[in-house]
């Protein structure tokens, strides 16, 4: 082991957190653009071309804030709980494959930082890891709409993790394996998308609650709640948990893009290996418009039906799905006939309706009751 | 194997540093103007009142015995998912039963009104 | 010494460090954040004996959600979260005892074992870990048995809890 290993390592991973801190900068700046344009508006475009230095404007004014820390809070806590939060939204996307590997000074430069044989599982850890921050904060603030708003994000987000996981071992059941690269290369043919779209939908909803995206965003529900676990933070501070939540993001759509989305792949991409990062780039731009369009269209979900829904919903749901998967690709094999394969995605669409037509039912019978 | 567990290493040491030059910054070049006012609990204006920290209803903790059950549930799905095609229908079986066992105490934590938020 | 000795070290220290902290500290909060720091040196443990597997399972199951349980479970306590009292119980030496005895014991084990003194063999190249662990655990001739039975005492742990937070009314 030489010094020129610790070279790469530290290069990759501070290239890393710069791409995700300068992809961060410019989500905000995309997020305000794109809502500004669905709400008939221009959106921010004095700093710069087309406003396009506003995202620097407003890093340099948060760091001419005034950090307050009040009286009552436990202060290490209230110091340790941004940098919890915003740390493994960082370290997140070090498994993520952004591209083959191409050669440098005779070295291969591979694409990613780590390729550990459970990546996926890697993933989970670290977003089980991020509920930490949240909790956290809300408890060192010691301030009851803090705290009430970390419960509530808090078991949100555990609520949420277990169809997040369900949904990650559809992608591992088609793929065979655990390690990203491999579940890229399984999807050089069929993009899981294709054969699992109800695993990938459960997936987008799951992560929307995971970084407490709209309709999920009970932190930013200033008028009722009163904000949540930041209400305290100021500053740098609350910088942190806002960049937070922008990074995951960003890693959310690369991990999506990854798991269904056919990850790197595209044209030609075996020949040109920075094809590589501009195919996971478009893939990333095209997710994050999804979720900026779910915020512009949905209103807020109520608490109750989030868990509700979370648990009486989409656990179930996930867990058919995988059943389904599982069932189709063994029948498929056992029986060598592919048409058992593509029923996997019939089916899967048959189930997430009934799911859909319970919810409408249930929703029937509530309005009826109160009626 | 081992080497890419210290490119993750490293990784953490870098994105904890860019957190800590961050709030360092912040502390650095922010005004730095105490008053007695700007540090009480903020509560929409009006003074606080009663302790800041309280106890929290008993369903916070329920959803997190729920949660621990499901993700040990999860986390023996994974490997399972990696041999299921050597296992065969064998091993899909097995699965169900390990999951219908699991869902008898589901379902007895829905009626039960566990699930319930209202 | 080797890098690897070293790492080990200073993982085990701090590990053991911060067990001692859980115990020795006041607020109920800082000790359950303690026994992460704990929980953690394990996993570390675990990655350096080559058991990523089991390293990343400690994270997701026992940073993840049992000490997230912990901490839930603090905040519906006492308003306060902070312990006072004696630290100690009376019968605290028989508890030393006990240790004691059970650390001279596993130290008995480890080193009457002939296998201690040597380096573990390297794992053969393409051995794949997580593959060997699911068919041990799901076929017929390994774990099926234990597999099937864990799901029944999670069940018996959810009905349990269900029972005691819903019937007290």
């Amino acid at each position: 082991m030489d010094w020129t290993f610790w070279l790469e390592w530290v290069l990759k991973g501070f290239v890393l957190c710069l791409v995700l801190l300068t992809g961060f900068a410019y989500l905000t700046y995309y997020e305000r653009r794109a809502l500004a344009r669905m709400q008939n508006r221009i959106g921010p475009n004095r700093a710069g071309p087309q406003g396009l230095l506003q995202p620097i404007a407003d890093a340099v004014k948060l760091f001419f804030k005034e950090e307050l820390t009040p009286a009552r809070a436990y202060k290490i806590v209230f110091f340790l709980a941004p940098i919890v939060t915003v740390v493994p939204s960082l370290i997140i996307a070090a498994v993520i494959p952004w591209g083959t590997s191409f050669q440098l000074f005779g070295r291969t430069i591979t694409l990613y930082v780590a390729d550990i044989n459970v990546g996926v599982l890697y993933l989970m850890s670290i977003a089980s890891i991020a509920v930490y921050g949240i909790v956290l904060a809300g408890w060192s603030s010691n301030n009851k709409y803090a705290m009430l708003g970390g419960m509530r994000s808090s078991a949100q987000m555990i609520s949420y993790e277990l169809a997040l996981g369900l949904s990650f071992v559809t992608a591992i059941l088609l793929a065979n394996s655990m390690r990203m690269i491999d579940i890229v290369n399984a999807q050089s043919s069929w993009w899981f998308v294709v054969i699992q779209p109800v695993g990938a939908l459960i997936f987008w909803i799951a992560t929307l609650a995971e970084v407490n995206r709209a309709p999920f965003d009970m932190p930013e529900a200033e008028q009722e709640l009163t904000a949540g676990y930041h209400a305290e933070y100021s500053g740098m501070k609350f910088a942190l948990f806002f960049m937070a939540e922008y990074q995951k993001m960003i890693v959310i759509c690369a991990i999506l893009a990854t798991l269904f989305f056919g990850g790197y792949l595209g044209p030609f991409v075996d020949k040109f290996w920075f094809l590589g990062p501009v195919y996971m780039f478009a893939k990333v731009f095209i997710l994050l418009f999804f979720m900026i369009w779910v915020r512009a269209t949905w209103p807020r979900i109520r608490y109750d039906r989030l868990m509700s829904f979370g648990w009486k919903v989409l656990v179930p749901l996930a867990l058919a799905v995988v059943f389904i998967t599982a069932t189709g690709i063994l029948l498929a094999q056992e029986l060598n006939n592919q048409l058992y394969f593509w029923a996997i995605p019939f089916v899967s669409i048959v189930a997430a309706g009934i799911a859909v037509m319970m919810i409408y039912r249930e929703l029937r019978r509530k309005a009826y009751e109160r009626a | 194997m081992l080497l890419e567990y210290i490119a993750i290493a490293v990784m953490i040491a870098v994105a904890t540093l860019i957190a800590f030059i961050a709030i360092g910054l912040g502390e650095l070049l922010g005004p730095k103007k105490k008053s007695e006012a700007k540090s009480m609990p903020y509560e929409s204006g009006m003074n606080p009142y009663g302790e800041g920290t309280r106890r929290m209803p008993v369903r916070f903790y329920l959803v997190a015995v729920l949660f621990i059950l499901f993700d040990i549930e999860v986390v023996f799905f994974l490997p399972w998912a990696i041999v299921f095609r050597q296992l065969g229908i064998f091993g899909l079986i097995e699965m169900i039963i390990f999951i219908v066992i699991l869902l008898v105490g589901y379902v007895y934590a829905w009626k039960k009104g566990a699930l319930e938020w209202e | 010494m080797t890098a690897e000795q070293i790492v080990f070290l200073i993982v085990a220290l701090v590990t053991l460090g911060s067990a001692f902290m859980v115990v020795t500290t006041r607020n109920l909060i800082h000790a359950a954040l303690w026994l992460v720091a704990t929980l953690f040196g394990v996993a570390v443990v675990y990655a350096l004996l080559n058991a990523g597997f089991l390293a990343v399972v400690q994270v997701v199951v026992y940073i993840g959600a049992i000490a997230i349980l912990f901490i839930f479970a603090v905040m519906l306590t006492r308003k306060d979260a902070r312990d006072s009292g004696p630290q100690t119980h009376k019968n605290w030496w028989v508890g030393a005892l006990l240790a004691v005895a059970s650390y001279l014991g596993l130290s008995a084990l480890v080193l009457g074992w002939s296998g201690s003194s040597k380096a573990a063999a390297g794992l053969p190249s393409g051995f794949d870990a997580v593959g060997q662990l699911g068919e041990a655990l799901t076929s017929p001739n390994a774990y099926v048995l234990p597999f099937e039975v864990a799901s029944v005492l999670l069940l018996a742990a959810l009905v349990g809890a269900v029972y005691v937070a819903f019937n007290r009314k």
